[in-house]
């Protein structure tokens, strides 16, 4: 099994965070994982992105080739179609729909939605709101990764530890506000691929 | 096994700090800076109590490294590839003066300049000191190469290289660690002389260098990080370095690849190997994350060889670094491409921060240049260098680390007045300081505006050996006091800001003005930090 990841977003929106808990699930499972990221881009408004590659063989590439990508998991609308040439045929992408506008030409939320219902597969959310419900605005990043597990292809538990490892030492109520989020995210999913 | 998920940077740290390391010099610079920041948040090296501070520039970095590999011990030394242009003086003459402690220096290399105003390839240095390069093809093999990198160097008597690339530094993955090893003892050269590198000194020293350079190939080519993959498809060879290999073996899932494969990640070049596979094939493709140097090694000015592809006859793309999409091509594999981005995406190109100082120093100059025109302010590398960016562009020059200060002496000397240089703290006390000293020897009439924030802001807010000291600096090298003007850069100080810096930008000699405010990121992770302690 494999499963290549491009996670996308605004530097600050915590697609770090997203690729930490997903890397001790990967730990966990004996599984092989390569990730790179972007760095310094944070607090400078930049577009920022991660490789994200599990697999059970051992992987090559650092960087996911073109149209190999099988999972697109966007905190940003337009940042998710920036990486549109990574994505394979049978690709999902999976996305917020809360924009991050800092810039001067930044093009109407209609027309990416537009072009997001375009794809042949896709997911489309508004975390920020589903994070606010779930306890915490801030938690929008991991009810991306809860609304795209679905297509991550390891084991949700796994998942749900990883977020234990990686706000563990912020406390039990910091834990359980993202755990919240989480399975809100992929109860957005389930709820809609029905 | 427990392999722990480690970027390359951190491999290298982790390997060295299991390798024996006593100490690690470094400034901050993309992609090397997580090697020091992983070393100085390890509670192993806090516990042997690792020497893990920054360094005022590379220079000193390497310098302060031959010196503790002169007392006995293990050292690292660690940079991004123009960080090695700083160190260069001091980096050559170690492979001349040969190590005690074993020596080893990273120099992280930026291939497509992601963060950095050129892609220079580091394994030049190496060729140009004669030394041995390990240049790892992933994260594992970067924690192995630290980890026996020492040894290495103190069997060979030089410096020894780990070179790597922007995509191996800042990219995580398993590894596995190995016991770690002892520190040496404090120890004295066995050769009180080894060190003073006087001409009839020196000469000595260089006859063993040239000697030992069939001893290091003899190295090479029995070093299992250097691997001849046979296979039967003669009618190309390829010869893949570093993280090239993992490109090519990307295009190979089932490991596969029809023809003979030379994995490179040990110089100087196994010969013998090179050699087998140059007789064995047709033609010969060279994959290199950087420059082609064994390309053109390799090839012959005069095209006096069997064909050999690469950047050289843009089989690859003669810039930029390599990726599995390039490579792929280079072989002639059909590969898939997902769809074009579409035209609603537009660029987000990085931005000074809302709220930093740096856009308060330039609104102030800005107006205050209004009268003279543009094309007169000079800069480098920081933070503020986004200030050539809208909405400011402010600034007219970037060019290294303190040639803002020297830049702008250098046009005034040919009749541009005024001239002005715009440097961060960090930047002045890296390279800015010497600059400054020609120009008041000179009295030339330069204002210099140092943008305080306190840190060394674009590599993530490390500490800035200015901090305090910028006016003691100043006056020490003979700035006239009443021509330092220190300054808070904020919006309701805009009308005096603007006033001192044209008072300082007509005055016809040296001018220093310092605006100071503390960079918004570091301030915000300081209170953060307090928060949680209280």
């Amino acid at each position: 099994m494999k499963t290549d990841i491009i996670l996308a977003g605004v530097g600050g929106q915590g697609i770090l965070s997203i690729a930490a808990v997903i890397g001790h699930a990967a730990v966990s499972k004996n599984l092989y994982l390569k990730q790179s990221e972007v760095h310094g881009m944070s607090q400078r408004g930049g577009d920022v992105q991660s490789h994200l590659r599990i697999s059970d063989k051992q992987i090559a590439s650092d960087l996911i080739p073109l149209g190999s990508a099988d999972l697109i998991l966007s905190v940003e609308p337009m940042e998710a179609l920036r990486y549109l040439p990574y994505l394979s045929g049978q690709g999902t992408v999976v996305t917020n729909l809360t924009p991050f506008n800092n810039i001067n030409d930044y093009p109407s939320i209609d027309d990416l939605n537009k072009r997001i219902k375009q794809l042949p597969h896709s997911i489309a959310l508004d975390a920020d709101a589903i994070a606010k419900q779930a306890g915490n605005a801030r938690a929008s990043n991991i009810v991306m990764l809860g609304a795209a597990s679905p297509y991550i292809h390891i084991s949700f538990e796994s998942l749900e530890d990883g977020i234990r490892q990686l706000f563990g030492k912020k406390g039990t109520e910091v834990v359980e506000v993202n755990l919240q989020a989480l399975r809100a995210g992929r109860a957005y999913t389930e709820a809609y691929q029905k | 096994m427990k392999k722990e998920l480690l970027l390359g940077d951190e491999a290298i740290a982790q390997g060295a700090i299991d390798g024996g390391l006593s100490g690690i010099y470094a400034y901050p610079g993309t992609p090397s800076t997580e090697i020091m920041e992983y070393v100085q948040g390890s509670t192993q090296a806090i516990e042997k109590n690792i020497h893990r501070q920054w360094s005022a520039n590379e220079k000193t970095a390497m310098e302060s490294a031959i010196g503790m590999s002169y007392a006995g011990k293990r050292t690292m030394v660690c940079f991004k590839h123009v960080g090695l242009n700083v160190a260069a003086d001091p980096f050559i003459n170690a492979s001349i003066t040969g190590v005690n402690g074993g020596l080893v220096v990273v120099s992280a290399d930026d291939p497509s300049m992601h963060s950095s105003q050129n892609e220079q390839d580091s394994r030049f240095y190496a060729k140009f000191a004669m030394i041995p390069i390990l240049e790892p093809s992933n994260q594992q093999e970067a924690y192995d190469m630290a980890y026996t990198a020492f040894e290495l160097s103190e069997r060979l008597n030089v410096p020894v290289m780990i070179r790597i690339t922007t995509r191996m530094a800042h990219s995580r993955s398993g590894v596995a660690t190995k016991p770690a090893k002892s520190e040496n003892g404090l120890q004295l050269p066995n050769n009180p002389r080894q060190f003073v590198l006087l001409p009839a000194i020196a000469r000595k020293n260089y006859k063993l260098l040239l000697g030992n350079q069939a001893n290091m190939e003899a190295i090479s080519e029995e070093s299992s990080f250097n691997q001849y993959f046979d296979a039967p498809n003669k009618k190309l060879g390829i010869i893949a370095t570093g993280i090239s290999y993992n490109y090519l073996m990307e295009c190979y899932p089932e490991r596969n690849c029809p023809h003979p494969i030379l994995k490179i990640s040990h110089y100087p070049l196994p010969r013998k190997k090179v050699e087998q596979i140059y007789h064995d094939c047709d033609q010969i493709l060279v994959l290199e994350d950087g420059y082609p140097i064994i390309e053109e090694m390799l090839k012959g000015y005069i095209n006096t060889t069997k064909p050999i592809k690469g950047r050289l006859d843009l089989t690859i793309p003669r810039d930029g670094e390599l990726d599995p999409n390039i490579v792929a091509k280079a072989l002639g594999i059909k590969t898939e491409e997902g769809t074009p981005m579409p035209e609603e995406v537009k660029q987000r190109p990085p931005a000074l921060c809302q709220g930093c100082g740096h856009r308060d120093v330039y609104e102030d100059l800005n107006e205050a240049m209004v009268e003279y025109g543009a094309g007169r302010v000079f800069a480098d590398i920081g933070c503020y260098t986004l200030g050539a960016l809208a909405p400011f562009n402010a600034i007219n020059s970037c060019v290294d680390m303190g040639a803002s200060i020297t830049m702008a002496k250098g046009a005034a000397d040919a009749g541009l007045i005024p001239a002005v240089a715009v440097i961060g703290d960090s930047t002045f006390t890296h390279s800015g300081m010497t600059g400054l000293l020609d120009a008041v020897i000179e009295n030339t009439p330069i204002t210099v505006i140092i943008s305080d924030n306190s840190t060394t802001g674009m590599t993530g807010g490390q500490h800035s050996a200015a901090t305090g000291r910028i006016e003691q600096i100043c006056t020490g090298l003979g700035v006239d006091p009443k021509h330092i003007r220190v300054m808070i850069p904020l919006k309701k100080n805009h009308e005096e800001n603007v006033a001192i810096m044209k008072e300082e930008i007509a005055y016809q000699g040296v001018s220093v003005i310092i605006p100071r405010r503390e960079c918004i990121q570091t301030f915000a992770r300081r209170k953060r930090t307090e928060k949680k302690e209280n």
